[in-house]
């Protein structure tokens, strides 16, 4: 029983016109709708089928400055009543926060200036879950029948994700999304030595169900990944360099992003406060944050306050261009909203990144490696060991090691050391391997060196 | 139909249970479960869930947002053989039901043979019983608690320059009804509470924070005071301004009671979690029986602990949990199983069997995950040390249950010289194997303690409330990612 966007409008406009009845000054709220199925198949049989539809409402109120956010999947009269009730009666509790508020009116964007970004794919709905076990079967079948050392695994997935989604504010502004994704996953596990297996996966994931990879290709990539992991071991403790793959570059991006969110900059929290203009990366590191990217994941058309979204320049050439600022981050440092603004589904609002890159550079991986006479080339990563406040990171890293310009045998259980503010700036290489396949997205990149410790 | 065990929230209030607008009677479970049988599945269970939750944030000495959500529906599975369907539904009206149980009955493709039983509602423990719950507490109590934070720790030190204290609260109740009989009624309470301070001194910036809670009301603070954790963050972030670089490679390790308990999680816990050995995808596949710690290692998975956050009196299938013996001075005894493994392995259902929501299908988890006391005095095993670590905090950690191989960050923790704890160390991960590094646990304090954090376990993308525990316990090698070679 899905929503159509005129009616999500609707529900929105009715929730916000009655929370401003009741005594609101501002009123905000998002309706979402969504449907899923996604099927698991592991060693040539189904084994988890899952379907669903869903949706929500969240609110955000303000009575004067004073804020309260509340949320409901439930639609029925009575539980709409409560939402706006609760958040009105919350909004009492709070005290007035001097800084809080909607966008100014003159920035709300129009929704005839809203741009099609090509987010939603009929087809994706279209897949039923007879289909997605099929595709989910070939993806695990290539993977099994590449190797006969490939016996197990953890399965293949096939996912589809269709979500619509409305925001109606007392601003006057009303805006509607929506999009797809598809995705596949393969996971095989390698019996290795000494009673260890080795898991290893490879994905896919598409705005477009005909832009996927192929299950084939997925399930092979997958077999590779996993065998290549045979045999993993410790080695000594040293400082070396080390380049990451893209899969764990897009993860030390994260931590960037993490620390140019203007909620992190007020709260004293991110070890790049007070260094907009000064060099925090090498020079060959440039970071955008790009939501107008056409069937991309992180795409949106506004932003959750409805600014009409845009480009921004984070780093570029290794200096700090912009922090990432939604209205009321953006208040606080006394600067301008970037267009940041991330509506989460529970009505809250804070900043968001959309496409966060690290554009690519100009030389192949192969040729980053070839290039290293001696160093680790990490795959993956695990663990938490960053501290945002100051930029100390150490993770658990897993991946190759390098001699004389090749890779030479697989490592695993050690960890690789350096603030985060030195990694960026003694990045030496960046790659040619963009693919923005996730919003958080970087080429392969070395730093010159870094604490490994192993043995 | 079935009796509450504790009090109940007055203002939010299941649907579906007995004293809700629309309680589900054994007919309308009788009729969900025939359809999602229908097509022959072997088994089937229905899983109703209502949550209400709040949320209040303190920041620069105001309560800057209190938030509220209400969330309800249900989960149809159905099994045949190894493979399940699932479906859920937000809209309780008996048509939207009818269709999830339908579009979950279809993993299954033949005619059914289930004839309805007589269901039973078993009696249960009763490990959370809250006598005031506080979403029922005024909302003017709990913004006392968070300013009660917020001044101790700006009037602690005047190095601190910025406090946020938060409070999140919540009521889940379940009610799950099995096609083999189970009509079973829950009523889950969950407290929260945390402070995080920035301290500020020539130029250096370090934060700190403490949090703590359980299945518990208000009543909480009568043991822990919002006080308490305000100093407790302030004394993390100033310690944490003096840290120098972490040492890099193996070293002896120390690791100090409570918080610690997250390397028996991820080191043992996820590895012995009953799917990964159904599958043959965990490291400790077939190993029952056999020696996998030293003997000094006994872990157990508790969810009886009363008021813990990982207890339960019912686990997310209808199945009780008890206290579950996983290793036993070194000897592996068992998995923790859901309905699945334990069917598989023919053996009774531990009553791990948990769930994030109705969205989610259940498997095994942690509940508790202990190790329990040794024999050591805790100041002997730290005078044991020459040169090494001692752990005292830590800010999560993750495991590759495929080979073991497992970190955990540290966020607070000290050099050990010639047997005495001496300077504060920048945060780093440490990192092991959980099989190897469970054979070097040399020596065992007698000192256990339950964690008072507020641990989250993650595991395919389904969040779930745990707890961890253990004494003062020395690990002969861990590699310490810090960066002094």
């Amino acid at each position: 029983m899905s929503l159509d966007p005129n009616r999500m409008i609707e529900l929105g406009a009715e929730v916000v016109s009655r929370a401003q009845k009741q005594g609101a000054t501002i009123a905000e709220c998002t309706v979402q709708d969504g449907a899923h199925l996604s099927a698991k198949v592991r060693l040539g049989e189904p084994e988890l089928v899952e379907e669903a539809a869903s949706r929500s409402v969240g609110l955000r109120v303000m009575i004067g400055q004073k804020v309260a956010v509340t949320y409901t999947s439930d639609l029925t009269p009575g539980g709409l009543a409560r939402l706006i009730e609760d958040a009105l009666e919350l909004a009492q509790l709070s005290q007035p926060d001097p800084f809080a508020g909607g966008p100014e009116l003159s920035q709300l964007s129009k929704t005839s200036e809203h741009p099609d970004l090509d987010l939603f794919d009929p087809a994706v709905d279209g897949v039923d879950a007879a289909e997605a076990i099929r595709r989910a079967l070939l993806a695990e079948k290539a993977a099994m029948g590449h190797d006969p050392r490939i016996t197990n695994t953890e399965g293949a997935t096939f996912t589809r994700v269709s979500g619509m989604g409305a925001l109606v504010t007392s601003g006057g502004f009303r805006g509607a999304t929506r999009g797809t994704y598809a995705s596949i996953v393969v996971n095989p596990v390698v019996d290795d030595e000494g009673g260890k297996k080795r898991s290893g996966y490879y994905w896919s994931s598409r705005r477009y169900l005909a832009d996927l990879e192929g299950e084939e290709a997925v399930g092979v990539e997958a077999a590779r990944r996993t065998l290549r992991k045979l045999g993993a071991r410790k080695v000594d403790s040293q400082e070396v360099p080390v380049i990451f793959d893209p899969d764990a570059a897009r993860s030390i991006l994260g931590l960037v992003a993490s620390c140019v969110h203007g909620g992190a900059i007020w709260r004293r929290s991110s070890y790049l406060l007070d260094r907009l203009g000064s060099e925090v990366a090498s020079k060959l590191v440039t970071i955008i944050d790009d939501p107008l990217l056409v069937r991309a994941p992180g795409s949106r058309p506004y932003d959750g306050e409805g600014l009409l979204s845009r480009r921004n320049v984070i780093v570029e050439q290794g200096e700090l261009k912009s922090y990432q600022l939604d209205t009321y981050s953006a208040k606080k440092l006394g600067m301008k909203s970037t267009a940041n603004a991330s509506r989460g589904s529970s009505g809250g609002v804070g900043v968001g990144s959309t496409n966060f890159h690290l554009l690519p550079g100009s030389q192949a991986p192969g040729e980053i490696i070839r290039s290293t006479k001696k160093g680790l080339y990490v795959t993956s990563m695990m663990g938490f060991g960053f501290n945002a406040v100051t930029g100390d990171f150490s993770r658990g890293a897993s991946g190759f090691w390098i001699e004389d310009g090749e890779l030479t045998f697989p490592v695993s259980e050690v960890t690789i050391s350096l603030n985060l503010d030195q990694l960026l700036k003694r990045i030496d290489a960046v790659g040619n391997d963009l693919d923005p396949k996730t919003s958080v997205a970087a080429p392969t990149f070395r730093v010159s060196s870094m604490t490994l410790a192993g043995r | 139909m079935t009796s509450y065990s504790v009090a109940m929230a007055t203002r939010y209030v299941a649907p579906f249970g007995s004293q809700g607008a629309e309680p589900v009677d054994p007919e309308t479970v009788r009729k969900l479960l025939t359809i999602a049988l229908s097509k022959g599945g072997s088994y089937a269970d229905l899983f109703f869930e209502y949550s209400a939750s709040g949320s209040y944030s303190y920041d620069e000495g105001i309560l800057k947002s209190a938030g509220r959500a209400v969330t309800l529906g249900l989960g149809v599975r159905v099994m045949k053989g190894d493979a399940t369907g699932y479906a859920y539904v937000e809209d309780l009206s008996l048509d939207a039901m009818k269709r999830a149980a339908q579009t979950a009955a279809n993993i299954a493709s033949g005619a059914t043979h289930w004839t309805a039983p007589q269901f039973v509602t078993p009696s249960l423990a009763s490990r959370y019983a809250v006598r005031e719950l506080s979403l029922d507490m005024p909302g003017v109590d709990k913004r006392a608690l968070l300013e009660r934070a917020d001044k101790r720790a700006r009037e602690k030190d005047s190095r601190i320059v910025r406090v946020d204290a938060s409070l999140s609260e919540e009521l889940r109740e379940v009610l799950i009804a099995t096609s083999d009989g189970k009509l079973v009624h829950d009523s889950q309470p969950l407290l929260r509470f945390s402070v995080r301070v920035i301290a500020e001194e020539n130029g250096k910036r370090q934060s700190g924070s403490s949090g703590g809670g359980g299945r518990m009301g208000l009543d909480y603070f009568d043991g822990r005071s919002p006080e308490w954790h305000a100093e407790e963050a302030v004394r993390q972030a100033l310690v944490m301004l003096g840290a120098r670089e972490a040492p890099a490679g193996e070293l002896e390790v120390v690791l100090g009671p409570g918080d610690s308990g997250i390397l028996l999680h991820e080191a043992v816990g996820h590895g012995l979690e009953a799917d990964f050995n159904r599958k043959r995808t965990s490291n400790y596949t077939d190993q029952v029986g056999q020696r996998v710690a030293s003997d000094l290692c006994t872990v157990v998975d508790d969810a009886t602990l009363a008021f813990s956050r990982g207890a339960v009196n019912v686990d997310d299938e209808g199945n009780a949990p008890e206290r579950a013996v996983l290793i036993e001075q070194g000897i592996l005894r068992g998995y923790m199983h859901d309905r699945h493994s334990a069917d598989f392995f023919r053996t009774p259902a531990t009553g791990n069997g948990r769930r994030e929501s109705f969205k989610s299908h259940p498997m095994p988890r942690m509940t508790n995950t202990l190790l329990l006391a040794g024999g050591d005095d805790p100041e002997e095993i730290i005078r044991s040390v020459k040169r090494g670590v001692y752990a005292s905090h830590f800010g999560g950690g993750q495991v590759d249950i495929s080979n073991g191989d497992f970190v955990f960050s540290l966020t607070e923790g000290y050099l050990i010289e010639d047997g005495k704890i001496t300077a504060p160390l920048k945060g780093v991960n440490l990192i092991g194997n959980g099989p190897e590094v469970m054979r070097k646990v040399v020596m065992l304090g007698n000192d256990m303690k339950i964690s008072d954090g507020i641990w989250t376990c993650g595991k395919d993308g389904q969040s779930v409330p745990v707890g961890v525990g253990c004494p003062t316990m020395k690990i002969s090698a861990l590699t310490v990612g810090g960066t002094e070679l």
